[in-house]
């Protein structure tokens, strides 16, 4: 990472709010003081595919897309994107934080291929030096409050230099109403305070 | 930014986190624009998204989505006509539709102007190509300013806006997908509303409207004078953007979001290039530019997709003696995908040996994933129905893909819709592959925003020249791919309700003879039907329905009516035939290392469509699913 700045590559399937996470990691970094750009895909990523996001923080990058292999922390909702995205974007010594639900890419269910493990995942890591923290919940009501979990972990742990667990209460607050800001707000509590 | 359509209506000024999709927004409501349109594409359809969040009494202009790109620019420049600041905008490919109207614009004399906003899509992330649109406002004769980010194209959309105005012209604003959905920090402006005026100000004295052989050469002098004035223009336009470095040897020009991955790029250079970013590209600054040449004894030409810029610079250099050596394209793969940071870097180095700093290698890892393709959505129709039409089919028969969600049928493990062109090619493609066949029946796919946008021709054709083909409409009830747009059969459009035009009833009115309908959840009878429809002669169709179980599903959840009930396989009735996992292949059956199938029960939404494909009967619970 370069003085002051910390590049996120965020990674998930199509449907699993990536977009949201991003956003709200985004903004969180804004209410914490630091310049930031970013870029979702769109498009036809949203159907099942392969989905990703890039969140730059602090002064000096220009284009909105991480380089490959300059990711700071790689943030996955799914463990096949979690070890293509440490893979492709994070580099040596950098994080990456996964939630580990497995949506089998088509490869996989017509076995072709084998499910990744988490020991590939573990396997990656070390041989990289990579931090790897794994999330999971079996206790969520809904899978697509997934990306809060992951949210409250990179928060508990730290995992983003200068955004702290009020910053991201504050971007979801921006980003949600109602209901839904109410759901994500208990969960997010729940969990980044412990 | 809670509510989107609240901060784009501020009258202050005020900063906010967005993409250039939502920016544009807020510049045209600035701009004083008072009609906009489209067609849904990837990457621009946030834009229209944006629209929607403001309350129709409030939005200070008319938006409507149009049946395809031509003719949302065609309303666009009739509402120019007549004084009203209008745009359109729609994707890459979608000018490839609206081609024929697009280049008349320069020979007009449009009194509110109009502004083109294209998005198109280097590396082909949501398009069928990845063409170079620069090349079209040349062939057209039109200025085009390239944005780098959400930023400049807020305020080069406003400078096209005011420019296009004052020259009674159009003008092109050419974003690219990750210039679209860049997200940053914007400063807007105050909003200050006009009085609008409504009235028809068309003057067809004022200038000549009508281009028909000889007339047509006092219009386009007109055209390229005004060309000459947007180069005028573009030799002092604060749009471009020089560093520099001071450095004599070595310069780069460079346009767009390259721009800034030149400038990752060159972080740590101990000797970076001068640069110069042309904001208004076309028509070229050749005064800028050949200032810029004589200053360096190397310019590198820096140009995502075709050699656009550096055929018009070696023309210049060469018309006007310049001995600077000009790098261009090297290779072929100089032609293809996003010129990202990395890739501009790699450039760089090929270019210039030694000039970025030597870095540690980037991931060391060497593990390559197989890619995860979009795909089908758990309860697609479209899905159930690829599963029923092979069943009718034999290896050699032959199947044709439209665009839409169905062309993603073409994948393992259907294979359905073997060839693809562009919106509206699949039945007259068919058409011709059924010539002089015997042996190999045809059988086209189409969806059904798509048989309005530009699949009807193709199917009154096939009627009048007499074709022998199979055509099966896929009807989900929406433009599902680009995010649930309504189309003339909805009965809504974007302002509000709208007479429904049913396919059927469009279909009958041709004089097809042989049409069936079917839920496409109902496999049996939809396999019965094709078995049916190809052994007739002439042309028949099959329209296979069921709603977009994407856009069904989010509406009941909106609604607070949502209840999970997936499906579940039981172990001890499944055999392990994995027609589940590996014929019908919805995403939510996995497999485990010993053969064991499993629902993911967060993909699985329930329908049910799924049950009557197990052979042992092994799938239980979920809804109806084809039993209706």
């Amino acid at each position: 990472m370069n003085a002051g700045r910390f590049d996120i590559y965020l990674v998930g399937v199509g449907g699993q709010g990536i977009g949201l996470l991003s956003e709200t990691l985004l903004r969180a970094a804004d209410h914490a003081g630091l310049a930031v750009r970013g870029v979702d895909t769109h498009g036809l990523a949203q159907r099942g595919g392969m989905v990703a996001s890039h969140v730059r923080l602090g002064a000096g990058a220009h284009s909105p897309l991480v380089a490959a292999g300059r990711a700071d922390l790689v943030v996955a909702l799914e463990r096949h994107e979690a070890l293509r995205g440490a893979a492709a974007y994070l580099r040596d010594g950098g994080t990456l934080v996964y939630y580990d639900a497995v949506w089998q890419p088509l490869s996989v269910r017509l076995r072709q291929e084998a499910e990744v493990g988490a020991a590939a995942i573990d396997d990656e890591c070390r041989s990289r030096a990579i931090r790897a923290v794994r999330v999971f919940r079996g206790d969520l009501s809904d899978p697509r409050m997934q990306n809060m979990a992951v949210l409250a972990e990179i928060c508990r742990l730290g995992l983003v230099p200068g955004v702290n667990a009020g910053h991201c209460e504050a971007a979801l607050d921006d980003l949600l109403a109602g209901a839904m800001l109410e759901k994500n707000l208990a969960l997010f509590r729940r969990l980044a305070g412990g | 930014m809670k509510d989107m359509g609240d901060m784009l209506l501020r009258r202050q000024a005020f900063s906010e986190i967005v993409m250039a999709n939502t920016a544009l927004v807020r510049a045209m409501i600035e701009a004083g624009v008072r009609v906009a349109a489209s067609y849904p594409g990837s990457p621009t359809p946030e834009i229209a998204a944006a629209i929607a969040s403001m309350p129709a009494e409030r939005r200070p202009f008319y938006f409507e989505f149009s049946v395809n790109e031509k003719v949302a620019t065609e309303l666009a420049f009739g509402a120019a006509l007549n004084g009203h600041p209008s745009v359109v905008f729609f994707k890459s490919v979608g000018l490839n539709v609206a081609a024929d109207t697009f280049v008349q614009l320069a020979l007009m004399d449009i009194a509110g102007g109009l502004v083109v906003i294209l998005g198109d899509d280097p590396g082909a992330h949501s398009s069928q190509n990845e063409q170079d649109n620069r090349h079209f406002a040349r062939l057209a004769y039109l200025p085009l300013f390239e944005p780098a980010g959400p930023a400049e194209a807020y305020a080069m959309f406003k400078e096209a806006a005011q420019l296009a105005r004052e020259k009674r012209s159009a003008v092109v604003l050419r974003l690219t997908t990750h210039v679209c959905h860049a997200k940053e920090k914007v400063s807007f402006a105050p909003y200050r509303p006009q009085a609008a005026d409504d009235a028809p100000r068309f003057d067809p004295a004022a200038a000549a409207f009508v281009p028909i052989a000889a007339a047509v050469f006092p219009m386009k002098r007109r055209a390229l004078a005004r060309l000459e004035d947007f180069r005028a223009y573009g030799e002092g336009s604060p749009f471009h953007d020089r560093r520099d470095n001071g450095n004599e040897a070595r310069g780069v020009i460079t346009s767009g979001t390259v721009f800034l991955s030149l400038l990752d790029a060159l972080e740590g250079s101990g000797d970076p290039p001068d640069v110069l970013k042309l904001g208004l590209s076309h028509p070229l600054p050749r005064a800028l530019v050949s200032a810029f040449l004589r200053r360096h004894r190397q310019v590198l030409v820096l140009e995502e997709l075709d050699d656009v810029l550096e055929g018009e610079i070696r023309a210049l250099a060469q018309a006007q003696g310049i001995a600077t050596e000009i790098i261009g394209k090297q290779d072929m793969e100089d032609w293809i995908g996003e010129y990202t940071p990395e890739r501009v870097a790699a450039r760089l180095e090929r270019a210039w040996p030694g000039l970025l700093p030597a870095r540690p290698a980037a991931a060391g890892s060497r593990l390559a994933l197989s890619p995860r393709p979009a795909q089908l959505c758990p309860g697609c129709g479209h899905r159930s129905a690829f599963h029923a039409i092979k069943k009718a089919l034999s290896d050699r028969d032959i199947t044709v893909a439209d665009i839409g969600c169905h062309s993603l049928g073409f994948l393992p493990p259907y294979r359905m819709g073997q060839v693809l062109l562009c919106m509206g090619a699949s039945t007259a493609t068919a058409s011709g592959l059924a010539l002089f066949n015997r042996t190999r029946r045809v059988v086209a796919f189409l969806g059904d925003s798509t048989f309005f946008h530009a699949g009807i021709p193709g199917i009154i054709n096939a009627v009048f020249n007499r074709h022998e083909l199979t055509l099966i409409i896929m009807e989900n009830g929406t433009t599902a791919m680009t995010g649930h747009q309504e189309h003339p059969a909805t009965g809504k459009n974007f302002n509000g309700a709208a007479p429904a035009i049913p396919l059927r009833r469009v279909l009958e009115s041709l004089g097809i003879a042989s049409i069936r309908e079917v839920d496409a959840y109902n496999q049996e009878r939809l396999t019965a039907m094709v078995r049916e429809a190809v052994a007739e002669e002439g042309f028949k169709v099959i329209i296979a329905r069921h709603p977009c179980m994407l856009k069904f599903t989010r509406e009941k959840r909106r609604l607070g009516k949502w209840r999970r009930t997936p499906v579940a396989v039981n172990p001890s009735t499944c055999r392990r035939i994995h027609e589940c996992v590996s014929v019908f292949a919805c995403p939510s059956f996995q497999v485990d290392g010993e053969g064991a199938v499993r629902v993911q029960d967060d993909l699985c939404i329930g329908d049910g469509s799924c049950r009557q494909t197990c052979p042992a009967a092994a799938i239980e619970g979920g809804g109806p699913g084809g039993a209706q």
